[in-house]
């Protein structure tokens, strides 16, 4: 088997037996970026280590002396004097940074459209999107670019790419892993996350990552372990939306990944699990209560790119930024707080108790993680509000801090269609092992891009 | 028609604490280069998170317990959105809707001795912002006081006069002082005030619609003079027939006058929104008595008492209550006092008419001094007589050597005439009675 095809433990297992040696092992991945990358635009900055299991970082997260731009212009240039406490987690676990990877500008956008360096390309069809905001994370582990990589999510923007781009992608729930380090978009709603090639690769990963740091007042206490994997589902209730099939907030939803989605449950239930109808009636309301919750914190979190102490004048924002910046700061305004901030707010918890009283039935609630697979380049760009429905399915999860993952599932005209399986906060361990046991019980891992 | 003044006062109080209010940097910045006490935090970068600073929040509550306020058991951060090149992250945490201590009250005195309770609003925390220094065409920033802790004490619009805000500027030094939270000096900016100052017909109950703010200002002196003239041209303009309107104005000391900085027209929406960054702060009622029986006597209560219980005048006890050091170093005198029966009276008095330094001088010292200048000096001519003649019977060798010329022997004899009368004798006085009987 060729090196870069090899999952993490795979990797880990090889170095041991020394089948290969990091550096041969290094090279690999480095000569499969430079041979692919130009292609894909996956990669910012590539660092070039000399040892170490690589690991490709999205450039939203800080890492000493290397070039960090966030996507964009602004941080053009910027060397970050710290490392996030994530990175210094994984450095610990004897990992390198391989590359800082392409992302939506500062974290805002669904399809990788967003950034001031190129889009990057979705290695199953060049013309496509490959989703966001990170879009280079998802490509560089699809690509087989890096062993993982590390993204982060406030409205879908690891699950979402890695539905669109087939691989594995986990948002924990909010507060399993500190945010230091990574810039700041929508505080209240931020994780770091991994994208790898397997759901056995990510449960690794989660556990060198996760637990308080010191730094990130609003980590929790309790703490994440890999357990063994699951041999089947039976006593796991498995919930699935009746909002998430039909209008009105399931209207966008393609037939053709619906059909790979309801194949998907179904091999959940082969597996042992009850499979049971649940309702999330707050569902239609939560792509209105993101863009305002999550605009108003972008708007106070980007105040700190004035161009005095770091980058470049703020009149360099791109356009997506401009604009979440207006919304948020218009939804803060004096005269407009109550009706749209404190609202949203309300109804945020609405969508909150929706889920709470759903897992009283359930201990998952599956569904899709995109309405749509992945689409052409350019075809939504000029639509805003298009491109935010495609974060749909995601965003009630991170309104809720709940921990989502999305599995590949299968295709739907050629391209990926990726399970979304999420839990009760703080049930990070459920949702990775419901999603090993499929996982496992399927091939869809070993399926890869001809590029 | 006659005008009152009608005016509320801020005071920041930077706290003396080991780290800055959300993250580790050491607050001891004074005199050091500048953005060397620095850190992702407080420097604002990106991906910097905040972390609440435990002993800020204990002296913030003790303000508010100083101050007779109620401490919420619940309260939060709040963010404050604006720009400026001193505010790092382009927002200050700081509390808005439910702050750490409300509803407190503190007596000051006028320029007539009357007392009036002064209501304060609250007591919140926040940090302090970076400093800018004007060189040339340039300017600089120092970001080593960005962060550092601040508490911030707002009143209601209670006060009537100049007098009572000097009063009340003193003696919220005094307890910051003394509860050791701050060192409280307004020359270095651990304490600043600002003041709101407008008039109105006397009787008229209804505040007036205008206020102006009074800001940048920083010595007690400065603040006294920049009232008394902002009262007096608030009141000339209402007499030609002027409207005033909501202003920042500071304080010219060279033309000895304030000056418009803002208008109302730049008034700023901060679009307070809660710290999401933080979680609520929960003060629990095991806490909050370990605080408040950690707070010292404070210089009300010991007037109070001293007045009251040891009968001090009113005016002393305010000046050995001024500082925790001289009133303890007062208090222990007192302990040594009574054993030695001096009183509770001399010992006042010798305090604050001598000023001995404290630092130096015992307690035990003072009780000493005391009873050496209570007894006095001997000057008593027919007294010293009697001594000097006894001085000469004791001592028939020295009184034959002096006789026959050695001068010096009459040392022996003073020596005796002091030993008889413990040290009392007025050594000159002695020295020329023995001359005199020994002719």
């Amino acid at each position: 088997m060729k090196i870069t095809d090899m999952t993490l433990l795979e990797i880990i297992e090889g170095i041991q037996a020394k089948r290969f040696s990091e550096e041969e092992m290094v090279g690999s991945y480095l000569s499969r970026i430079g041979k692919l990358n130009p292609k894909l635009n996956a990669f910012l900055e590539i660092s070039k280590p000399h040892a170490g299991i690589p690991v490709a970082v999205k450039d939203i997260i800080v890492t000493r002396g290397i070039k960090t731009t966030a996507g964009s212009i602004i941080l053009e240039g910027f060397i970050p004097p710290y490392d996030a406490t994530v990175v210094e987690k994984l450095l610990d676990q004897g990992m390198s940074v391989i590359g800082k990877t392409n992302c939506d500008e500062f974290a805002m956008g669904s399809s990788g459209e967003n950034s001031a360096f190129g889009v990057t390309k979705n290695p199953w069809n060049l013309e496509m999107v490959p989703g966001g905001s990170s879009s280079g994370s998802a490509v560089a582990v699809a690509a087989d670019l890096a062993v993982f990589a590390l993204g982060t999510d406030t409205g879908g923007s690891i699950r979402q790419p890695a539905s669109l781009c087939g691989v594995v992608g986990f948002k924990p729930s909010y507060g399993r892993v500190s945010r230091y380090g990574a810039i700041a978009m929508a505080s209240s709603l931020d994780q770091i996350g991994p994208f790898t090639k397997t759901v056995s690769d990510a449960k690794q990963v989660l556990e060198w990552i996760s637990g308080p740091d010191g730094y990130d007042s609003n980590c929790l206490n309790n703490l994440y372990k890999a357990g063994p994997a699951l041999t089947d589902l039976k006593g796991v209730k498995v919930g699935v939306p009746k909002e998430y099939f039909g209008p009105p907030a399931g209207g966008g939803l393609d037939s053709g990944v619906e059909k790979v989605i309801k194949e998907a449950i179904k091999k959940l239930e082969e597996l042992g699990a009850k499979v049971i109808e649940i309702s999330l009636p707050h569902t239609e309301y939560g792509i209105a209560v993101y863009y305002i919750i999550m605009s108003s914190e972008v708007s106070s979190n980007l105040a700190r790119f004035d161009g005095i102490r770091y980058g470049f004048d703020r009149g360099k924002f791109g356009a997506e930024a401009k604009r979440r910046i207006m919304l948020g700061t218009f939804s803060l305004s004096s005269g407009y707080y109550d009706q749209y901030f404190t609202k949203a707010a309300k109804v945020r918890s609405l969508i909150k108790r929706d889920f709470d009283q759903a897992f009283e039935e359930c201990d998952v609630i599956v569904g899709p993680a995109s309405p749509s697979v992945a689409w052409k380049i350019g075809e939504k760009i000029n639509d805003p509000l298009k491109m935010y429905l495609s974060d749909a399915y995601t965003i009630p999860a991170s309104l809720a801090g709940l921990p989502g993952l999305s599995v590949p599932c299968g295709f739907s005209s050629g391209l990926p269609v990726g399970l979304q399986i999420l839990g009760k906060h703080s049930d990070d361990a459920k949702v990775l092992d419901v999603g090993e046991a499929y996982e496992m019980a399927t091939d869809w891992r070993k399926e890869k891009p001809e590029i | 028609m006659n005008y009152e003044p009608v005016m509320g006062i801020e005071v920041h109080v930077e706290l003396n604490t080991k780290s800055k209010m959300f993250c580790r940097c050491s607050t001891d910045y004074f005199g050091t280069q500048p953005n060397t006490h620095v850190c992702p935090v407080c420097l604002g970068l990106p991906g910097a998170l905040p972390v609440i600073n435990s002993e800020a929040i204990n002296k913030c509550i003790q303000i508010g317990l100083a101050l007779n306020c109620q401490i919420n058991p619940v309260n939060y951060f709040e963010r404050k959105n604006y720009f400026y090149p001193d505010l790092a992250k382009g927002f200050q945490i700081s509390q808005l809707v439910l702050p750490v201590a409300v509803g407190g009250w503190l007596e000051v005195e006028d320029e007539n001795g009357e007392k009036k309770k002064i209501r304060i609003n609250r007591a919140h925390q926040e940090e302090d912002t970076g400093k800018l220094t004007h060189q040339g065409a340039d300017t600089l920033i120092d970001f080593n006081r960005s962060g550092v802790p601040l508490v911030e004490i707002v009143t209601e619009p209670d006060f009537n006069s100049s007098y009572q805000v000097r009063d009340y500027a003193k003696k919220l030094q005094q307890i910051f002082r003394y509860l050791e939270v701050s060192e409280a000096d307004m020359e270095k900016g651990d304490m600043r005030l600002e003041a709101n100052v407008s008039v109105r017909p006397v009787g008229q109950k209804e505040l007036p619609l205008y206020r102006v703010e009074l800001k940048n200002i920083n010595s007690f002196r400065f603040m006294v003079a920049a009232i008394e003239y902002e009262i007096k041209r608030q009141i000339a303009a209402l007499e030609r027939g002027e409207k005033l309107t909501q202003e920042t104005r500071g304080w010219n000391e060279a033309k000895k006058e304030t000056y418009l900085q803002r208008s109302k027209e730049e008034a700023h929406d901060y679009r307070y929104f809660p710290e999401p960054d933080l979680p609520e702060l929960k003060i629990d009622t095991e806490q909050l008595i370990i605080l408040k029986n950690r707070m010292p006597e404070l210089p009300q209560r010991k007037i109070e008492i001293y007045t009251t219980q040891l009968g001090v005048r009113e005016q002393d006890a305010k000046i050995l209550a001024d500082s925790k050091e001289l009133a303890e170093f007062f208090e222990t005198t007192l302990e040594h006092g009574q054993k030695h029966r001096v009183s509770t009276q001399e010992i006042a008095n010798y305090i604050v008419n001598q000023k001995p330094d404290i630092e130096i001088v015992l307690p035990t010292q003072v009780i000493e001094e005391i009873k050496g200048k209570k007894v006095g000096r001997i000057e008593d001519e027919k007294e010293l007589e009697k001594l000097a003649k006894q001085a000469i019977e004791e001592n028939p060798q020295a009184v034959e050597a002096y006789k026959k010329g050695k001068t010096t022997a009459i040392q022996a004899l003073i020596g005796t005439m002091m030993k008889l009368s413990s040290g009392r004798a007025n050594a000159d006085k002695a020295a020329q009675l023995l001359r005199i009987l020994l002719e």
